[in-house]
């Protein structure tokens, strides 16, 4: 039966009646009380002091096994039918904002006379690919949000060519579970076929219509809308195919490696 | 199916007072109550990585050391709270605990409560029936953290929820939603926890069950 707050009895017993009932029954009865003021310190001392859990290597390896559970459920999740959100040029964010895990001061300048992508792993033709040979590639473009793992987004535009076109062109075993990368700032990431294939994956070469900036990768950035910043490795120097592992700069620390949006 | 006048002073006589909450309702609470802890406190670290407004949260308030760590346990906590969340909501739309314990509830209600409260005149004597403010108090709380999921969701796989996604505005909208939503369960608890403190025997029912 439904009873409403409205049939209640008149209020026969007041808070502060039923404050000091309790207080006196505390003062009653110790045991309970040493209970609850346990029970409320340690959890409240486990809870705030969080490098308590933090410690524990049984809780880290918890955590990263959650992690690579997490990973699983996002390539469930995972459509390939999903394409992100694309934005008109007037709401690019000018200036994008450079990140990385080392400075703006100390971004790495590669050469383009002397650069050539190597290839490696399960690939048909691992010749090299120099910047000409690349340019001579249909591309496309497009404006896309880009999310931080950190929370923030800003919206740019990267221009360049359909990555499952290029892993069609160098033969790439597309049953392979992995494309990993290896990027001239010591960076290194790795992600999963799929997003790979996914048809807003892009090799890129321009930002905003202009040959791909030194902060921003230059000579070569893989983006992917469908992935959190980190994953989108700049100044890629090489790139393999494989069924092994390959792990990540941030993965390696802590970041979920799949780092899907 | 007998017909018989039951004799009471002859059957056993449970002297015990009635169950104030169901054990079912006691373990999601406490599970929530977990999940909800380490996701606002892991979620505050992330907070801090890129903060929405001008100030941080206090470190030593927070969870996971730095970012990545905070990440870890605010995409394990996740599961507690659906998983528990959902597991609570079918359970009391099974018991019609939904129904019967949060409803009637009228603004009228709340404010006549609100206002017996702030006097000092409202009993707690039956701690199986809610008053107006607590039924107001808790259906916000159920809601707010429906709010919070889905706003996170939208955070979290902007890309492929796209109904959600529109749903909440785009990802920069969900992420205040999300902060503020957040608040919502912060205030919450600190009013819950007060009157925790001065109704100490709603604490010990929810342990024992009465």
């Amino acid at each position: 039966m439904i009873r409403s707050s409205r049939r209640l009895p008149p209020a026969v017993a007041s808070d502060a009646d039923l404050i000091l009932r309790d207080a006196m029954k505390s003062v009653d009865a110790p045991t309970r009380r040493r209970f609850l003021e346990r029970g409320l310190t340690l959890g409240g001392l486990s809870l705030l002091s969080g490098c308590a859990l933090d410690d524990s290597e049984s809780v880290q390896a918890a955590l990263v096994s959650i992690s690579r559970f997490n990973d699983r459920v996002q390539a469930a999740i995972f459509d390939d039918k999903n394409l992100a959100p694309t934005y008109p040029e007037s709401m690019i964010t000018r200036p994008f904002p450079f990140n990385a895990y080392y400075g703006v001061d100390e971004v790495r300048h590669v050469d383009p006379s002397t650069y050539k992508l190597e290839l490696s792993g399960l690939v048909g033709d691992k010749t090299p690919w120099t910047l000409d040979r690349l340019n001579t590639l249909p591309q496309t473009s497009q404006v896309t949000r880009h999310i931080c793992v950190e929370g923030w987004s800003a919206i740019g535009k990267w221009g360049g060519i359909r990555f499952a076109d290029f892993l069609d062109r160098i033969g790439a075993d597309k049953t392979a579970k992995y494309v990993g990368f290896k990027c001239a700032d010591d960076y290194y990431t790795s992600i999963d076929m799929p997003t790979a294939l996914h048809p807003q994956t892009l090799l890129t070469l321009t930002y905003d219509g202009r040959t791909l900036p030194a902060e921003y990768g230059f000579p070569m950035k893989l983006r992917m809308p469908t992935k959190l910043g980190y994953k989108n490795p700049k100044h890629i120097m090489a790139l393999f195919v494989t069924n092994a592992f390959p792990g990540g700069y941030w993965e390696d620390q802590g970041y979920n490696w799949f780092g899907g949006s | 199916m007998s017909a018989l006048p039951i004799d009471s002073s002859s059957a056993p006589r449970d002297t015990r007072p009635p169950t104030v909450f169901p054990v079912w309702l006691r373990v999601t609470h406490w599970l929530n109550a977990v999940g909800v802890i380490l996701m606002v406190m892991s979620g505050w670290r992330v907070y801090n990585a890129s903060p929405l407004f001008g100030f941080v949260f206090p470190e030593p308030l927070t969870i996971g050391g730095w970012l990545g760590g905070a990440l870890q346990w605010h995409f394990a906590a996740m599961w507690i709270i659906v998983v528990n969340g959902v597991l609570y909501l079918l359970a009391n739309l099974a018991t019609r605990r939904l129904f019967t314990q949060f409803f009637p509830l009228s603004p009228r209600s709340i404010w006549r409560d609100l206002r017996s409260a702030f006097r000092g005149r409202l009993s707690h004597d039956d701690l199986r029936i809610y008053n107006a403010v607590q039924r107001a108090a808790y259906l916000f709380v159920m809601l707010d953290l429906v709010v919070l999921v889905l706003s996170g969701l939208v955070l979290w796989k902007s890309v492929q929820f796209p109904l959600l996604r529109d749903l909440f505005g785009g990802y920069e909208i969900a992420r205040r939603v999300h902060f503020f939503a957040m608040t919502g369960v912060v205030a919450f608890f600190v009013v819950h926890v007060v009157m925790t403190v001065l109704v100490p025997r709603t604490l010990l029912a929810m342990i024992r069950g009465r």
